[in-house]
C-alpha cells in the first residue's frame, strides 16, 4: 500500500514537473528561431520564417507539442539538439555522470568539513570551538559560491600557474587523475556551501542525543568516552544529519550550474542553462524531468537509509 | 574532539595535498587533450561557447562564425584592413552597364571530402543561398542577382538587375560559403566540409572544437597543425586558464576582463577598434520622436564621450553611423558635436515640445557588458534637458522579441558593423530595406543615394556618396550614434602572427603560430 502510494505521488510530481517546465519555457519570450539569429531574426521573410518554424517544430499545436514529446520520453526519445546535433539522451549520458560524480565528492567534503566541526562546536557550548564551528557555518552560507569559485580561481592560476580546469575536460575513465584534479576545486567550493547547514544540524543533534538519559547511562556504565561520542552520540544523531545531506545533494545535481560555468565542468546544470540560452525545448524539458526523477530517487534513497541506520524506523 | 573527526581532517588535507601536488606536473602549453596533436605547437584558443550551428548559410553567432571561416571558402575575401580581395575567384569582372559580374574560379581547389570545387558548386550555392526555403540569412545580399549561370567549370556569371557595387564585399562573409553541389544542410550540420584552411578533426559537444590543418588549402597553408577551440564559459576563466598556459589565445569584449588580462604581466592584449557600434536607437514612427526637432534635441543633449568614460571605461572611440576604415564617418560633421543644452532646447521649443518628452526605451542585460550603465547615463544627461528616458531593462530574449517586433521608442544597442556601408545601412535606412521596420526611417533622398552608392564602383566616389549619407542620416538623426569600443586579443608569450581585425574576425589563425 506504502509502496502504491509512492510510485503514484512520484508519477504524480514528475508530471507535474513536466508541465510546469513546458508552460514556463513557452512564458518566456523569444523561441530558437530569435534566440540563434538574435536581431537578424527580423530581417527574415515570411516563408523564410514559416521554413524555420517547421524546422524546428514550432509550427505544431502546444498541446500536439507536449504530449508527442511526453510520448516520446516513454519510448527513450528526449528530443533532439540541433545545438549539438546529439540526442538529448545521449548529452544527458554524458553529463548526468559528471554531474553526479561532482556531488558525490562535494557531499564527501561537505561531510569531512561539517560533520567533525558540528561535533567539536557541540562538544564545548558557547567555547571558541563553538564560535570557530559558527564562524565556518556562517562563512559557508554567505560567501557565493560564484565569488569563491573565481577568487580560487584566479588566485591559484595567476600566482601558482594551477589550473587543470584549464586543461579539456576529461572524465574519470578518460585519465582519472586529471579528472580528479578538475573535480577538486568545484567539489571544495560545493562542498564548503553544503558543510554549513550539515555543520548546524550535527550540532543541534548532537547536543539534543547528548542530553537523553541513555547517554548518561552508558557513562556511567563506564564506556570509553570516544566510543561514547561515535557510536551512542552521532549513532543517534545520525538520522537528521542524513535527511539534510539527501536533500543537499538532491540540490547539488541541478543546482550546481554555476560552479559548473566557472570551472567549465561540462554537467547537467551547464546542459540546461545552454538548453534555455538557445530555446532548446526539448533539451531543457527532458533534463528537467531527469533530474526531478534523480531527486526523486535520492528522496527514496535517504528514506532506505533510516531504515538501515535507525532500529525504530525499521521496526514500524 | 573524536578521534574519527581528526582523521577525516587529516584524510581532506592529504588529498588536497595530493591532488595539487600532481596538478603541478601538467605542462603549459601542452597539445589539445584528447586530441592527439603529435607536435606541441598546437593552438589552443578560449571561447565561451561553442557553435550554435556548424552550417555557415544560418550562422550569425560570433563563436560560429569565427570557427566557419576557417573551414569555408568564399569567393571574395577581406584582407587585414577589410579591403576586398580573390578568394575562390580569382577574379571578377563587372560588364559596362554593371548589370553582369562575371567571376573567374580558381582552379584544382578541392573540398576537404576531396572532391573537386568549379562553377556548378558556385551556382548550386548561391540559387540556395536565394531561395526563401533555405532561410539563409544572407539572402538579402543577393537580392540584386536575377539569376547564376556557369558556363564552363571555371567561369560563374551573376546576372544583376542592376550595378551593384556592394556585391563583392556581400560575397566575402562567412553566410556565402561555397558549399558542395551534393551537400546537404543535415549532412554539414554534423560533418562540415568546405574548401578553407583548417578542417573539422574532432567536436566533443560544448566543451571543444578542433580543427586540423588541410594540407590541400590552395593558398598559404596554416603554420599550426591544429586548432582547438575550448569551451571555457566565463571570460574570467578564460583568462586564468591563459595564465596558467593551457589556451594561448582568446578574444575579449569587456574592457574590464581586458584589463584583468593584462594586469598579469604574461598575456599580450592587443586592442582593435571594431566595425561594431553603440548606438541609442530611435523609432522615427512612434509618438514624439516622429518629429524630427525632437530626435534633434536628443542628440544635442548627449554628450558621447561622457557615456564612453562612464560606461566602457574610456574604451572606444566616438563615432557617426559608418565605422568601416575605408568609408569611415566624421564624428565632428554632426548638428551638435559637442553636448549643447540650449540648442536641445531649441529645438524641442521648435517641436512645441517645451515641457519636455518621454522615451520608452528597451535595454537588454547580459547581452553585452556595457549595456546597463549605457542607458543609465543617457537617462542621467538626457533628464537634464527635460528628456525623461523611461528605461525597460529586459533579458536578452525578450529584447529581442520587442526589438524585432520594433515594439519600442528608443532601444540602446550594440549593432554590427560591416566592411561595406551598403550592407550595413541599406537593409535599415531605405524604404525597401528588410530591416527598415524596425530603424523606422527612410526618405526618397537616402534611397536614392543608397542606389547611387551601388551603382558607384569608384572608390572615391563611393566614399563620397556615403559622406552624403552620413550626413543625412545625422541631419535626421533617426538613430543616436554614440561611440565604437575595441576587441581585444589576449595572446601568451610563443604566439605570433596573429592579425586581428576590426570584425572580430579569427581568419588569421591561418598565420598564426606556436613556439
Amino acid at each position: 500500500m506504502r509502496l502504491r502510494n509512492r510510485v503514484v505521488s512520484t508519477v504524480a510530481t514528475l508530471f507535474g514537473v513536466a508541465v510546469l517546465v513546458f508552460v514556463m519555457l513557452r512564458a518566456i519570450p523569444g523561441n530558437q528561431i530569435t534566440a540563434g539569429l538574435g536581431t537578424e531574426a527580423a530581417a527574415l521573410t515570411p516563408a523564410q520564417r514559416q521554413a524555420l518554424e517547421q524546422y524546428y517544430g514550432l509550427d505544431q499545436p502546444l498541446v500536439t507539442q507536449f504530449f508527442s514529446w511526453l510520448g516520446n520520453m516513454f519510448t527513450g526519445n528526449f528530443g533532439y539538439s540541433a545545438r549539438q546535433q546529439q540526442s538529448v539522451l545521449d548529452l544527458t549520458l554524458h553529463s548526468l555522470p559528471v554531474t553526479f560524480e561532482l556531488a558525490v565528492l562535494s557531499i564527501v567534503l561537505a561531510l569531512l568539513i561539517g560533520v567533525p566541526l558540528g561535533m567539536l562546536a557541540a562538544s564545548r557550548t558557547n567555547s571558541s570551538r563553538d564560535a570557530l564551528g559558527q564562524v565556518v557555518s556562517l562563512a559557508g552560507l554567505s560567501v557565493p559560491a560564484f565569488l569563491l569559485a573565481t577568487t580560487l580561481l584566479s588566485i591559484l592560476a595567476a600566482s601558482f600557474g594551477f589550473n587543470p580546469n584549464g586543461q579539456g575536460f576529461a572524465t574519470l575513465f578518460d585519465d582519472p587523475l586529471l579528472n580528479l584534479q578538475q573535480m577538486f576545486l568545484p567539489a571544495l567550493v560545493l562542498g564548503f556551501g553544503i558543510a554549513a547547514p550539515i555543520l548546524r544540524t550535527t550540532r543541534t543533534a548532537v547536543l539534543e542525543v547528548r542530553s537523553n538519559d541513555f547517554v548518561r547511562t552508558a557513562r556511567a556504565k563506564g564506556v570509553p568516552e570516544r566510543r561514547l561520542q561515535v557510536k551512542h552520540v552521532l549513532g543517534n544523531a545520525l538520522v537528521p544529519i542524513v535527511t539534510m545531506t539527501g536533500l543537499q545533494f538532491g540540490y547539488l545535481l541541478g543546482g550546481a550550474v554555476v560552479v559548473e560555468q566557472i570551472f567549465s565542468v561540462p554537467g547537467i546544470g551547464r546542459q540546461v542553462l545552454l538548453g534555455i540560452q538557445q530555446k532548446e525545448y526539448a533539451v531543457v524539458q527532458s533534463t528537467v524531468l531527469v533530474i526531478a526523477l534523480a531527486f526523486v530517487l535520492v528522496n527514496l534513497l535517504t528514506d532506505v537509509l533510516y531504515r538501515i541506520i535507525d532500529p525504530r524506523v525499521r521496526a514500524s | 574532539m573524536p578521534r574519527g573527526a581528526f582523521s577525516a581532517v587529516g584524510i581532506a588535507a592529504a588529498l588536497s595535498i595530493a591532488l595539487t601536488s600532481c596538478s603541478s606536473s601538467s605542462s603549459p602549453g601542452s597539445s589539445p587533450a584528447g586530441t592527439g596533436a603529435a607536435s606541441g605547437k598546437s593552438l589552443v584558443v578560449g571561447v565561451t561557447s561553442d557553435p550554435d550551428t556548424l552550417f555557415p548559410w544560418k550562422a550569425t553567432q560570433f563563436q560560429a562564425v569565427n570557427v566557419l571561416q576557417n573551414l569555408y571558402g568564399t569567393l571574395t575575401e577581406f584582407d587585414k584592413d577589410l579591403k576586398v580581395v580573390p578568394g575562390l575567384a580569382e577574379s571578377w569582372q563587372t560588364s559596362d552597364d554593371g548589370k553582369k559580374l562575371t567571376l573567374k574560379l580558381r582552379q584544382g581547389v578541392t573540398f576537404a571530402d576531396g572532391s573537386t570545387f568549379d562553377s556548378k558548386d558556385v551556382k548550386s550555392s548561391l540559387d540556395k543561398i536565394m531561395d526563401e526555403k533555405t532561410a539563409a540569412v544572407a539572402r538579402a545580399s543577393l537580392s540584386s542577382v536575377k539569376s547564376v549561370e556557369a558556363p564552363d567549370a571555371n567561369t560563374v556569371v551573376l546576372e544583376l538587375t542592376g550595378p551593384d557595387a556592394a556585391l563583392p564585399a556581400n560575397l566575402a562573409t562567412v553566410n556565402m560559403a561555397m558549399l558542395s553541389s551534393d551537400d546537404t544542410e543535415e549532412k554539414l550540420n554534423t560533418t562540415p566540409n568546405g574548401t578553407g584552411p583548417f578542417k573539422v578533426k574532432n567536436r566533443v559537444a560544448s566543451q571543444s572544437i578542433t580543427l586540423a590543418r588541410n594540407d590541400a588549402y590552395w593558398g598559404e597553408k596554416p603554420k599550426v597543425p591544429a586548432v582547438e577551440f575550448r569551451v571555457i564559459p566565463d571570460e574570467s576563466s578564460i583568462v586564468s586558464a591563459m595564465q596558467s598556459g593551457n589556451v594561448q589565445l582568446a578574444v575579449f569584449n569587456d574592457p574590464l576582463v581586458a584589463q584583468t588580462a593584462e594586469g598579469g604581466g604574461t598575456i599580450t592584449v592587443t586592442k582593435t577598434p571594431q566595425l561594431n557600434y553603440h548606438v541609442l536607437q530611435l523609432n522615427a514612427q512612434h509618438g514624439d520622436l516622429k518629429d524630427v526637432n525632437v530626435r534633434l534635441a536628443i542628440q544635442c543633449a548627449i554628450d558621447r564621450k561622457q557615456v564612453l568614460d562612464t560606461a566602457a571605461l574610456g574604451e572606444g572611440e566616438v563615432t557617426g553611423p559608418i565605422t568601416a576604415p575605408l568609408f569611415k564617418s566624421d564624428p565632428n560633421k554632426r548638428p551638435c558635436p559637442a553636448r549643447d543644452l540650449t540648442k536641445a532646447a531649441e529645438y524641442l521649443s521648435k517641436a512645441g515640445k517645451s515641457g519636455g518628452v518621454t522615451v520608452k526605451t528597451i535595454v537588454s542585460q547580459g547581452e553585452y557588458a556595457t549595456s546597463v550603465n549605457e542607458a543609465q547615463n543617457l537617462k542621467a544627461q538626457l533628464a537634464e534637458a527635460k528628456i525623461n528616458l523611461d528605461l525597460e531593462v529586459l533579458e536578452s530574449g525578450a529584447f529581442v522579441d520587442r526589438w524585432v517586433a520594433a515594439d519600442f521608442d528608443a532601444a540602446v544597442a550594440l549593432n554590427g558593423g560591416r566592411p561595406d556601408p551598403d550592407g550595413s545601412y541599406g537593409r535599415y535606412f531605405t524604404s525597401k530595406g528588410n530591416l527598415n521596420k524596425v530603424a523606422g526611417y527612410s526618405s526618397p533622398e537616402l534611397d536614392k543615394l543608397f542606389a547611387e552608392g551601388k551603382a558607384t564602383t569608384d572608390e572615391a566616389a563611393r566614399k563620397a556618396i556615403y559622406d552624403q549619407v552620413s550626413a543625412k542620416l545625422e541631419e535626421n538623426a533617426p538613430w543616436i550614434w554614440l561611440f565604437s569600443g575595441y576587441t581585444y586579443t589576449a595572446t601568451t608569450a610563443g604566439v605570433q602572427g596573429f592579425v586581428p581585425m576590426a570584425s572580430g574576425s579569427l581568419q588569421y589563425l591561418r598565420t598564426t603560430s606556436v613556439s
